[in-house]
């Protein structure tokens, strides 16, 4: 990786996660072994203050249980997820919660994860009030901070998330997000259940706040024009690996992956010329119970050959644009 | 493509019709809703034509009224609901008000239907071979051995590998991709002139996107069918369509053959929607979005006039006392803003 470690407030080494899977009665008479659902298989990436990375791929990939292994939702296998240079996958229950400060998490749909008894202001005042952010006696002038960093009135505070149209509601989960001062912020599809109009909104104020707040931010998404207009850099997850990654121009402009170059392709980009004859990747996405062995992506790739089947290797482009590909070097 | 559309072609221009007969003629279509306010109108007048083997693409944020427009043609709208005025007239016959019966005739039969999610439209209960042969069997005269033999057939058609076996497997089998292939499969086995598409692409990943949309463009030119396909995202449409209408709170504000809508963008709310899209193009990354100002509005709380006026950014007195009307903007280029129509002295 072309980043300098100690750059990255964040840093993710070999991620590994995987999902027991339950064995069917007909598995368990012959024996057969107990199956692994393999979601994460060993991801690095880095963040550092300042900057979007990027996480793209489809259903499947194993995006978003790479988000929930980061924050500890879920625990990793085996790996490293260094936040600052603590290792947060060690951290006791404790200094697991003081760390949990430090990265916030928003998702795709805020109504689920907003309590709808709850005002705004009691909402982001709680946050902030267990974290220490705040005290009793300012947290009125908090949460008008706060709610002014998103963008909405002080007003706001006094209502309830029903009574807020999608993209406040947004909003008001990236702003209670912001209530605890976050190093590290992930969004995990943040903007996919909002309209074209609304979600513009969303995302230059994910921008925003990157730049000026200094927040390291991870945004995971499927929709790729999202992608590549948010992010600084990119990383393309393919079953549970990422495929290719690096500066969001080098990776959308000269794709190298024929992953990537599939994925763009697909996607239809408003205006642009008519599609090509054929769909640009054949096939569906194999099941995460059922991975090809080497490269994961060689039952649908064009370019695919007997030696596909060992472990490819990662490539290197220059500056700190990569991707894991046998045949590349070769073509 | 020819440029010979004739839009609103009249009875009397039979031997227009024969080249480009007009399938479905929506005029005037009003549906309603009761609401604590008094009555929402999902669909507020909404008039257009789709000939016979063109591809109408309809586009519009939640609450438009697209997909509204889409179920009042198949007479599926939900009660409370109601179409309260227009017409729909399909090969020249009226459905609106007609019996359940003749409806239930065209839909599946003359008019198939592609919806986003397979998972709820397929039968949970029956294998995808059976729902075919039923259908097959309800719209034809065919019998059930011909029937079977022709569900495997169009299984293979779409795309589905071993149609054999997959035609004896269950919806919930079958992945997300493979369902809706399924799901096209019932859509054309009666050989329909129109298929009517609904966000057919919306829940599926971008590769298999691209390969469904491929389906359906490769089954249009084979069967020269007619298509409808709603959705809100502007690029699947603009890759599909021909023509493009895009809706706004119910109208439809600006329709235009594709390649023109984006050369030529002419209605305030459609330019501004082309300024929120994030785009994968190069050197467009980090300019920020021009989002539009506002909120979409509540159905129930629209201001007179045009609905677009509270965020348009050319918005005048004038635009509270202005009909929601489509007037042309250029050749054969539909816009219901006067304003934009005056300013370009076309």
């Amino acid at each position: 990786m072309a980043a300098e470690p100690s750059a990255s407030i964040l840093v993710v080494e070999d991620l590994v996660k995987t999902f027991p899977v339950r064995r069917t009665a007909r598995e368990v008479l012959q024996r057969r072994p107990r199956r692994a659902l393999v979601a994460v298989d060993g991801v690095s990436l880095d963040v550092r203050r300042g900057e979007v990375l990027g996480v793209v791929g489809e259903s499947g990939c194993g995006k978003t249980t790479l988000a929930r292994c980061v924050v500890r939702l879920l625990d990793a296998d085996s790996g490293s997820v260094r936040l600052a240079g603590t290792e947060l996958l060690q951290l006791g229950r404790e200094e697991l919660r003081k760390a949990r400060r430090r990265i916030q998490m928003i998702f795709q749909d805020p109504y689920t994860s907003l309590n709808p008894r709850r005002t705004v202001g009691d909402a982001i005042a709680e946050a902030a009030l267990v974290h220490g952010t705040t005290t009793r006696a300012n947290a009125d002038a908090f949460v008008a901070e706060t709610l002014a960093l998103v963008g909405l009135g002080a007003a706001t505070a006094r209502r309830r998330p029903r009574e807020l149209s999608g993209g406040q509601r947004q909003r008001v989960a990236i702003a209670r997000a912001l209530a605890v001062r976050p190093e590290v912020l992930i969004a995990d599809e943040a903007v996919s259940a909002l309209d074209v109009s609304i979600q513009a909104q969303v995302l230059n104020l994910l921008r925003l706040l990157t730049d000026e707040l200094g927040l390291a931010t991870i945004f995971i998404g499927h929709q790729l024009a999202v992608i590549a207009h948010v992010s600084d850099r990119v990383a393309i997850m393919y079953l549970g690996q990422i495929v290719e990654q690096g500066p969001t121009r080098a990776v959308f402009d000269n794709p190298q992956h024929p992953y990537t170059k599939g994925l763009l392709l697909a996607h239809p980009e408003p205006g642009a010329e008519r599609r090509a004859r054929e769909a640009a990747v054949t096939g569906d996405i194999p099941s995460p119970l059922d991975i090809p062995s080497g490269c994961r992506f060689r039952d649908r790739c064009p370019f695919a050959e007997e030696r596909c089947k060992s472990e490819p290797p990662i490539i290197d482009f220059g500056d700190g644009h990569d991707a894991r590909c046998v045949v590349l070097p070769f073509r | 493509m020819t440029d010979s559309t004739t839009v609103g072609v009249g009875a009397s221009g039979a031997r227009r019709e024969s080249v480009r007969a007009a399938l479905l003629e929506v005029e005037g279509l009003r549906v309603a809703f009761p609401t604590a306010a008094g009555v929402a109108f999902a669909v507020a007048g909404v008039t257009f034509v789709v000939h016979a083997g063109e591809c109408l693409g309809i586009v519009g944020e939640s609450g438009s009224g697209k997909s509204m427009t889409c179920r009042s043609i198949l007479g599926l709208v939900p009660s409370p609901g109601a179409i309260v005025a227009g017409s729909i007239r399909w090969r020249g016959q009226e459905l609106v008000g007609a019996g359940e019966r003749r409806l239930r005739r065209i839909r599946g039969g003359e008019i198939g239907m592609v919806f986003q999610d397979p998972a709820s439209a397929l039968n949970p209960v029956y294998t995808i071979g059976a729902q075919l042969v039923e259908t097959i069997v309800s719209h034809t005269e065919h019998g059930r051995a011909r029937a079977r033999a022709q569900a495997v057939e169009l299984l293979g058609r779409v795309g589905i590998p071993s149609p054999r076996t997959r035609s004896h497997a269950y919806p919930h089998q079958l992945s997300g991709g493979m369902r809706q292939r399924a799901m096209i499969a019932l859509a054309i086995a009666c050989g329909p002139a129109l298929i009517l598409a609904d966000e057919p692409t919306t829940n599926l990943d971008v590769t298999i996107q691209d390969q469904i949309l491929h389906l359906l463009e490769d089954l249009r030119q084979e069967q020269e069918m007619a298509m409808i396909l709603v959705s809100h995202d502007l690029g699947v449409v603009s890759h599909a369509a021909d023509r493009v209408a895009v809706m706004y709170a119910g109208h439809i504000v600006e329709e235009a053959p594709t390649r023109d809508l984006f050369d030529h963008t002419h209605h305030p709310y459609t330019t501004g929607l082309m300024g929120a899209l994030p785009s994968i193009r190069p050197g467009t990354v980090r300019d920020p979005l021009v989002p539009i100002d506002g909120q979409p509005p509540e159905l129930d709380e629209l201001p007179a006039g045009c609905p677009f006026q509270p965020r348009c950014a050319h918005r005048r007195d004038a635009c509270a006392t202005v009909d929601m009307v489509l007037e042309p903007a250029g050749k054969d280029h539909l816009t219901a803003c006067p304003f934009v129509r005056a300013a370009d002295g076309r």
